[in-house]
């Protein structure tokens, strides 16, 4: 489906892609994770023959972009930043004028009203009135770039931040909406900072930082457990002494212990008379993962707080762990 | 077809149908009051033809393109074409476009036609909105041979033969200075559409041609600047005038559609050039 080999691209002085080799397959679900001006947008548009490569090579439907561009884009659904519009005309309006730009559709013009009206239901603007897309809300607006790219029926939907501006009711039905086109044959490449937004919808993750793919694989392989156990106790100094050693990070009633099996290490707990309020093993969190392989994004200027230790805290079940990095640092 | 799409574009914007009311409404307001007052221009002084129309309102439509010629032709045409690229990269619908996909120089090619049709469009809706003025409040009595002929008296007076001119004479006359006026906008709407390819602000691209007009108007003028003003794009620009002399002296006329023609090519081959190659950032 899309397959770079050594894609660079260099603005002036600023090395924006480097080498990223991608492997997107078809019927992917790919999320293309990555911190603010990591990249990600930059390798969006060279994949849509926006931006051309420094260097390197791009197959997208097994043609190479960008030399046979027009050839692979009408099979691609594109949402690219942020969704535009014509802000004096309606949303079915605007539709209308994209549809009728480019190459013919598959039924011709006789079919642009049924075009526009199906990729409308489809994204929940089915009954929206003829008011100018200028009055549209973020939520309508992201809705009605998401009806623009699905007005073809692409084999391949790239999506940039799909789900932005949406609320919660929002994201689910788009999320929905998206396992139905994957379930239906279409592939999807989510560039996403949103983790929560990839974790639940794809199957195959790419992080991207500072220009370079450091990460590329099943979202399944990655984020396994551990081998690693987290223990909630109230008798966390006793619980440390008698595990002499194993104990790898404590945080107050809270700790990691270095040791695969659960049951035995609950047996072994609970026999020396010490009580467990949480046990079970310790996951990775993709969270956890990309903060591991991503530097800070390019938003940020300045020292970086110390991050919050070890793999523990983002991953306890309670959520109540500390998440900002301020009150990790305090308890230091 | 994408020059549909651009002229449906065009026509569904209200500023397009405001800058042609201002165009066709300008001219209207001159002759209201030239009809009120009855006070003329002298020849030779103000707005070209203007002293005529008093006697014959079918030359009201060259006078018409006279008073927008200067300033509010070109700027409307600058305006336009300045938005053609730069308007959809500030929207940010250009990467869609591009994307659907539509190809960069077929995309330019339409962008140009729409402004070609949008000039044509301009022109000939002051020169037939003036024309109705023009017979509404001066009347077309035909021009009186006793006194000399219309156009020795207003354009040109001392250097034409004073051979009257006859109603469809001055028809096919305007249809010709029309036709040059719009070709001659079209090195302005090239210099536009170019700057719109370097810019993602229509603001800056309309500025620009619209200083690079000015430049050249001050050149024009300058007579120490003689030897750069044949190739000046507001050098044969009241050329058209000469339509209305008796008989038509082409020399100018023909030296303006060769400039015209010029800088189309030129500025359009860069804009080509550039937007072909441009990583879309927009």
């Amino acid at each position: 489906m899309i397959v770079t080999a050594g894609l660079t691209k260099r603005f002036a002085q600023v090395l924006a892609v480097d080498h990223v080799d991608l492997h997107v397959r078809e019927g992917d679900r790919y999320g293309f994770l990555g911190p603010n001006g990591s990249g990600k947008t930059t390798v969006v548009r060279m994949l849509l023959g926006l931006v051309y490569p420094t260097s390197g090579t791009i197959e997208v439907l097994g043609a190479p972009v960008p030399q046979r561009v027009s050839a692979v884009l009408p099979q691609v659904g594109a949402l690219i930043e942020a969704p535009s519009a014509y802000g004096h005309l309606s949303g079915r309006a605007n539709l209308m004028l994209i549809d009728a730009s480019g190459p013919r559709a598959h039924g011709g013009r006789g079919n642009r009203k049924r075009r526009v009206d199906s990729a409308l239901d489809r994204v929940g603007l089915g009954a929206v009135d003829d008011r100018a897309v200028r009055k549209y809300s973020l939520g309508m607006r992201q809705r009605l770039g998401l009806a623009a790219a699905l007005l073809r029926s692409p084999r391949l939907l790239v999506l940039d931040e799909p789900t932005n501006g949406l609320d919660p009711q929002g994201i689910r039905e788009i999320r929905d909406l998206l396992g139905e086109l994957n379930a239906a044959g279409t592939t999807i490449f989510l560039s996403s900072h949103q983790l929560s937004e990839i974790e639940q919808l794809c199957t195959r993750v790419g992080v991207v930082d500072r220009g370079r793919l450091v990460l590329q694989d099943d979202l399944a392989a990655l984020s396994g457990p551990t081998g690693r156990v987290r223990v909630r106790t109230p008798d966390a100094g006793r619980a440390v002494a008698l595990l002499d050693g194993r104990v790898v990070h404590r945080d107050e009633d809270r700790l990691v212990v270095a040791d695969a099996d659960v049951a035995l290490l609950n047996k072994e707990l609970v026999a020396a008379g010490l009580r467990v309020s949480e046990i079970g093993p310790e996951r990775r969190s993709l969270e956890d993962l990309v903060l591991s392989v991503t530097g800070s994004g390019s938003d940020r200027f300045g020292t970086r707080p110390a991050p919050a230790t070890g793999g523990f805290s983002a991953v306890v079940a309670d959520g109540s762990a500390p998440r900002d990095a301020d009150a990790g640092r305090s308890r230091q | 077809m994408i020059v549909l799409v651009e002229l449906a574009k065009l026509a569904r914007r209200p500023r397009s149908w405001v800058a042609i009311a201002l165009l066709c409404g300008l001219p209207a307001l001159v002759a209201v009051f030239v009809a009120v007052t009855h006070v003329a221009p002298p020849p030779g002084q103000g707005p070209a033809l203007l002293s005529a129309v008093l006697s014959n309102g079918s030359l009201f439509p060259a006078a018409a393109l006279a008073i927008v010629l200067p300033i509010f032709l070109p700027i409307s045409v600058a305006v336009v074409a300045g938005d053609a690229i730069a308007g959809e990269a500030s929207s940010g619908m250009l990467r869609y476009l591009l994307a659907r996909p539509v190809g960069r120089t077929r995309l330019l090619v339409a962008k140009l036609v729409a402004i070609i049709t949008y000039v044509l469009f301009a022109v000939i809706a002051v020169a037939v909105t003036s024309y109705i003025v023009g017979i509404v409040l001066f009347g077309d009595k035909p021009i009186s041979l006793s006194s000399g002929s219309i156009t020795s008296q207003s354009v040109i007076a001392n250097s034409l033969s004073g051979t009257p001119l006859t109603p469809a004479d001055i028809i096919l006359r305007t249809v010709g200075a029309v036709a040059f006026i719009a070709v001659s906008m079209l090195g302005v709407g090239a210099i536009a559409l170019f700057l719109s390819t370097l810019t993602d602000s229509s603001l800056a691209a309309a500025l620009g041609a619209m200083a690079a007009l000015i430049a050249s108007g001050v050149l024009v003028a300058l007579n120490a600047a003689a030897a750069v003003s044949p190739y000046l794009p507001t050098e044969y620009w009241l050329a058209w005038l000469d339509f209305f002399r008796q008989p038509i002296l082409w020399r100018d006329i023909e030296r303006g559609f060769a400039i015209q023609a010029l800088y189309v090519v030129v500025f359009l081959g860069a804009a080509w050039a550039n937007f072909a190659s441009k990583d879309v950032t927009s």
